[in-house]
């Protein structure tokens, strides 16, 4: 790999870069500097797009008309647009991979993936994030407004599912005129979206990282969920879902939900190589209900922190989404249906205490592949972090995902086509 | 840090059975490489065939590292996952020095030929002189360079000689379509001599076969 000068001062004309189409778009550009981790700004665009005249046909049955896909692009579609990877969020994730979080002014959350140099090189490839169906990011979802009513849809607003989030995508990448993604990228319900892209709309997708995901969402995690949900509606404040109307937030239900799902995000080791039985700022046990110990303090800040810029009804709609996610059962209960005749390069990484999403799961991926003759690759990577790995710095999880890319990259031929020189 | 450490990787000597695997294969073929290490081999196809190369290799440290080096391997066993393939997917199936560690040599073999057009297989030959002679001056199972573990902690559970390995593939129906042995040097031996030359001086020797 070459080596990316550290240059601050360089100034980015975005006023070229441009999306065009019958959509109306909002647009804020901005150059995104952020401090630490990329030294160089990368081309940031912040877009809504609303479709105001297309039906989003839901797998239920409903359709969601007029929608719109709030989303975040990073560097420079090539003229032949061939150089574009999407990148796919997780539950409570949103579409700021690789810029500052508008709410909480935290950088973005992969960014020790994307950016300048990085192995999704924003100086390479144009990148872009959006926010899933049923966010609350800026796409539409249950806080936004029912055209019917006038109101906020909460409760009425329709159960989506992972493959409605893809498919509104793809309404996107349309309307950008991108025939073929270079590759999608995600982990966790983003590698669920990986695999549906992968799966329903594979000539589309020339390469695909599925991350610490399942072809299936198992048992066990949407006993998770359900728990999630059900602190959420036990919260008086969620008020039948119309909290938004009436001026309440369910901050407590959404806190517990949160601190219920991020341990399943964690893992016995890493939790008790962080915190242990250590106790919280105190000598000594209380003898009472206040946190006493590190972990307690740890959940609940992570809790509160999280309803800050969550939804409470989207939390309901895209854990739901996860709970319906099933590819085996769209091909007769066998997963290699799934990938008949695929074309696509797969890298599928799994972390080895990941209990979310065990290596099992991405195994099965695996063999669903290769019972396809697939293009395959897969690493499973010796990480004590949990879930959770795949937003973090793993080295090997980083130099799998690097390779992956530059040799998909050297056998799209894009290296030679119209890639962003390096503009020093 | 890495990219010395690939350099040095790409520099290092090419295995000798390698390059005689090179030669059997044609350009622009599917390759499945089962046992494939750090993907040394495919690494070497991919730059001097311009193969579509696959990989399956055991160790998952070696798989990461062949993946980062943008190569398609996966964690598998030859025992157990080379049943998820389909017929005829790849035009070669590979297995280099890495038979003698299968658990049924046979069943892969057979699977060898079901997935791909031709099978390749390279393989220490336990019948070479040295080997003979350790155990017939010293009584001891033979440690050599190329086999360096004691018998207790070797990966390698069924050795065999060129000889056996050609009975074997009499057995399964299969056709050699080429057969080649390497002495001590890396040096070709000659068509020209008897098999039981090959079987005492080939150390290693290479065998391309077709389903009959």
């Amino acid at each position: 790999m070459t080596s990316h000068p550290k240059n601050k001062d360089q100034h980015i004309d975005q006023s070229e870069i441009n999306a065009s189409g019958n959509e109306s778009d909002t647009k804020t550009q901005e150059d995104t500097t952020s401090s630490s981790v990329n030294a160089r700004p990368i081309i940031t665009q912040s877009e809504t797009k609303t479709f105001e005249n297309t039906e989003l046909k839901l797998e239920s049955g409903a359709t969601l008309s007029p929608f719109t896909i709030a989303y975040e692009s990073y560097g420079t579609l090539n003229a032949d647009k061939s150089n574009a990877i999407l990148v796919c969020h997780a539950l409570t994730g949103d579409q700021y991979a690789a810029s500052k979080h508008p709410v909480t002014g935290k950088e973005g959350w992969w960014e020790i993936l994307v950016g300048p140099g990085k192995p999704i090189d924003t100086d390479k490839y144009f990148v872009i994030c959006t926010n899933v169906i049923g966010g609350c990011m800026g796409s539409t979802g249950p806080a936004s407004i029912n055209p019917e009513t006038g109101k906020t849809y909460g409760l009425e607003f329709p159960v989506i599912t992972i493959g409605d989030m893809v498919k509104a995508q793809v309404h996107l990448i349309d309307s950008l005129g991108i025939d073929q993604l270079f590759c999608v990228i995600g982990g966790s319900m983003g590698g669920m979206q990986v695999l549906q892209w992968a799966s329903k709309y594979s000539a589309r997708v020339f390469s695909a990282i599925p991350i610490a995901t399942a072809a299936r969402h198992s048992s066990q995690n949407i006993a998770f969920h359900e728990v999630g949900r059900q602190a959420v509606m036990a919260d008086p404040e969620w008020k039948g879902g119309r909290y938004l109307e009436e001026k309440t937030n369910p901050r407590k239900g959404l806190a517990v939900a949160r601190m219920a799902a991020h341990i399943t995000y964690l893992s016995d080791e890493a939790l008790h190589s962080k915190f242990g039985r250590n106790l919280q700022e105190r000598e000594k046990i209380t003898f009472g209900f206040d946190a006493d110990f590190q972990v307690e303090s740890y959940l609940r800040h992570q809790g509160f922190r999280f309803v800050d810029r969550f939804d409470a009804n989207s939390y309901l709609y895209i854990t739901r989404a996860m709970d319906y996610f099933d590819l085996f059962a769209e091909h007769n209960g066998i997963l290699a249906g799934a990938f008949q005749n695929t074309k696509t390069r797969f890298c599928v990484v799994s972390f080895t205490s990941d209990w979310l999403f065990p290596t099992r799961d991405s195994r099965q991926i695996v063999h669903a592949l290769t019972a396809n003759a697939a293009n395959v690759s897969f690493v499973d990577i010796a990480s004590e972090k949990g879930h959770d790995a795949f937003l973090l710095d793993e080295p090997e999880m980083i130099s799998a995902i690097r390779g992956f890319i530059s040799a998909g990259a050297k056998q799209k031929g894009l290296s030679a086509s119209g890639i962003q020189k390096d503009p020093s | 840090m890495s990219n010395n450490q690939e350099q040095q990787n790409t520099l290092s000597t090419i295995r000798h059975d390698h390059l005689i695997i090179k030669s059997m294969i044609s350009p622009n073929a599917r390759v499945l490489d089962i046992g494939c290490g750090d993907g040394a081999l495919l690494e070497l196809l991919r730059e001097e065939k311009n193969v579509d190369g696959r990989g399956i290799e055991i160790s998952q440290k070696n798989v990461n590292h062949a993946v980062a080096k943008g190569l398609s391997v996966i964690q598998g066993d030859a025992d157990s996952d080379l049943v998820n393939y389909p017929d005829k997917s790849f035009d070669y199936a590979v297995l280099s020095l890495t038979i003698q560690a299968t658990k049924n040599p046979k069943l892969v073999l057979e699977q060898l030929l079901r997935i791909a057009d031709y099978a390749i297989v390279s393989f220490p030959n336990f019948g070479h002189w040295k080997i003979r002679w350790q155990i017939l001056a010293f009584g001891r199972m033979p440690v050599t360079d190329k086999l360096p573990e004691q018998w207790y902690d070797t990966p390698n559970i069924h050795f065999c000689t060129v000889k056996d390995f050609a009975t074997l593939c009499k057995t399964i129906n299969a056709k050699v379509e080429e057969a080649i042995t390497i002495n001590g040097y890396g040096k070709e031996l000659s068509d020209n001599i008897p098999l039981f030359v090959h079987n005492l001086l080939g150390r290693e020797a290479v065998f391309l076969l077709s389903k009959n």
